[in-house]
């Protein structure tokens, strides 16, 4: 199986995740600028969990301090009940632009978390079987120029999970499609969630999205970001739109997020 | 052209709708050039200049060419309509030929010495080559190392500057205050204190790659999307890796606009360096062509020069057009 070869022997699929009190701020010139009040989260191993909140209310600031790449003002963020410090390619990031880099083809896109870390001449086949889990076989050679934006994001997708992560992180992954590839791309997502088994954390700001695909659905005020409303989204995969317990989950984010006219 | 419509076949050819058997504009470049030839041959010269025949010969060798690839060029796929599309300057130059020959030579209208005739300056070419030929061997020695080391300097420093604050710290200034200084500039200075000639026109032909080649380099890096870095760096990259494998590539596009201007302002630096201190050399030839009025020498070099400016620009863009084949619509040399 090709799920099977994404994960090494003997690790547990997902990572157990902790944000204990975060807050954090910019420096701007002179002032700083609160982006995160004192959120503290608790995500079990091979949980999905939405973050839903208006746009720039900091929840991709969240994702950086989960990923590594920042260091919250105040508060710890933990993974597997150590310290997160700096960046580690069990967390990965996906973000709403794929960043592929526009000089390397598809193949070494994918690569790329291989080759950084001195692995690709003994684990080299992984990237294949990365790009046929997205469904991109035969794209190998192509450049990122040549793709549409739904296949850039599957190679992106690629590129993350080629890594063998236990922690996903999705930042709007899905923002910049189109609706049809949208649809389609989010029971892609929930499919590999659920064959991988990792924990999957996803920023998103619309509602609809977040109830299709998360079991927990934590939603957050305008800037700085507090926890205002956590969701449970009890419900089997697939979901559909129409379903009335998602319909009324829906309205109920909706009242959180001061939109139920 | 009702050529299209004609689909017979020569046995064992196969037909090409998109290339017709016989190519009309090869048979009219080659009428011209054939006409060159005859002009050139039969017309008495005004002026008296040697190599009269020779110049009809290599028009009626032009010529000869042209129909021949008239005839076959259907034959040679690819490269056949290539030449196709060569044809109307074929033509124009072949009428740009007999007009220069009647200005010069056939009625005298441009006179001697200031104007070449192009019997002329195929004279100096068939005569004076190994001279000729020695001067474009120096400079381009003199232009290639002197460029290779300032692109070589430039593109480190770009890099420097935009990977750390504490080399930018103390090389930006240093490049603001000498950067947009012509390198010509330093020339009196340069011809004393380095020990030869040859040496301080390769420092300021390194010069003078060197400025355009750092800042847009340094631009090039400090321009680099900062996600490219947070994607590495959550995937496990070392600052090596961040340095050579994310931060060069992204920055070479403007690497090699940099390399381009350099390039450019090294060949200016080249000839000025060559006519003042050099005793060797394009530009020194020009001067020496001058001084003893030797106006077809000049000429003859000039084209020379031209030629090799060109060369060596088309080189550079090939090399681009080869490492930055990933981009898109970038400008055709």
């Amino acid at each position: 199986m090709v799920s099977a070869n994404l994960q090494t022997a003997g690790s547990a699929a997902g990572m157990a995740v902790g944000i204990h009190g975060v807050s954090h701020s910019f420096q701007l010139e002179d002032r700083p600028l609160p982006v995160l009040d004192d959120v503290s989260i608790d995500v079990q191993p091979g949980e999905f969990v939405a973050l839903l909140g208006p746009s720039g209310c900091g929840k991709s600031t969240l994702l950086r301090l989960l990923a590594g790449l920042d260091q919250p003002s105040e508060g710890r963020v933990v993974g597997d009940g150590a310290d997160i410090t700096a960046p580690d390619p069990s967390r990965v990031l996906v973000f709403q632009d794929p960043t592929l880099y526009p000089w390397r083809t598809v193949q070494a896109n994918v690569a790329l978390g291989l080759e950084a870390r001195g692995l690709l001449k003994t684990q080299g086949h992984r990237v294949g079987d990365a790009i046929r889990l997205v469904g991109l076989a035969g794209f190998e050679a192509a450049y990122p120029h040549q793709l549409s934006g739904g296949m850039a994001q599957r190679v992106a997708l690629a590129r993350a999970l080629v890594n063998d992560p236990r922690l996903l992180l999705l930042d709007e992954p899905l923002g910049k499609l189109d609706s049809l590839t949208r649809l389609s791309m989010q029971g892609e997502l929930v499919s590999l969630w659920q064959r991988s088994g990792l924990t999957a954390l996803l920023v998103t700001h619309d509602v609809e999205e977040a109830l299709i695909l998360a079991q927990r659905v934590i939603v957050f005020s305008p800037r700085p970001a507090r926890i205002a409303a956590e969701l449970v989204v009890d419900r089997p995969y697939p979901r559909h739109r129409d379903d009335p317990h998602l319909v009324e989950l829906r309205r109920q984010a909706l009242a959180v997020l001061g939109l139920d006219s | 052209m009702s050529a299209s419509g004609i689909t017979v076949a020569a046995p064992g050819v196969t037909p090409r709708a998109s290339a017709p058997a016989l190519w009309l504009g090869g048979l009219l470049a080659g009428g011209i050039w054939l006409g060159a030839a005859a002009f050139t041959a039969w017309l008495p010269d005004e002026i008296e200049v040697g190599r009269t025949q020779e110049l009809a010969l290599l028009a009626a060798v032009l010529g000869g060419l042209a129909v021949l690839a008239a005839l076959t060029s259907g034959l040679f796929g690819e490269a056949g309509l290539k030449l196709r599309k060569a044809g109307p300057w074929l033509s124009v130059l072949g009428l740009a030929l007999i007009g220069w020959e009647w200005l010069t030579a056939k009625s005298g209208t441009l006179p001697l010495p200031f104007f070449a005739s192009p019997q002329g300056l195929l004279e100096v070419y068939l005569e004076d080559w190994p001279r000729l030929g020695e001067s474009v061997l120096r400079s381009l020695w003199l232009l290639l190392t002197g460029y290779a080391i300032g692109a070589f300097a430039g593109f480190v420093a770009g890099v420097a500057l935009g990977w750390s604050k504490a080399i930018g710290y103390w090389v930006h200034p240093v490049l603001r205050l000498i950067g947009p200084l012509p390198a010509t500039a330093w020339l009196p200075i340069a011809f004393f204190v380095f020990p030869t000639s040859g040496s301080a026109s390769t420092f300021l032909v390194a010069l003078a790659a060197w400025f355009p080649v750092t800042v847009l380099t340094w631009s090039g890096v400090v321009g680099v999307n900062r996600n490219y870095y947070d994607i590495a760096r959550t995937l496990g990259a070392s600052q090596t890796f961040l340095v050579l494998k994310v931060a060069i590539p992204a920055a070479l596009p403007q690497v090699f606009v940099g390399l381009f201007m350099g390039l450019g302002a090294s060949f200016s630096v080249l000839v000025v360096a060559e006519m003042l201190g050099v005793k060797a050399g394009l530009g020194w030839y020009l001067q020496w062509a001058q001084g003893w009025a030797a106006y077809g020498n000049m000429y003859a070099a000039l084209v020379v020069m031209a030629l090799m400016c060109s060369g060596l620009t088309t080189l550079l863009f090939k090399s681009r057009d080869r490492l930055l084949a990933w981009q898109k619509g970038t400008v055709r040399w």
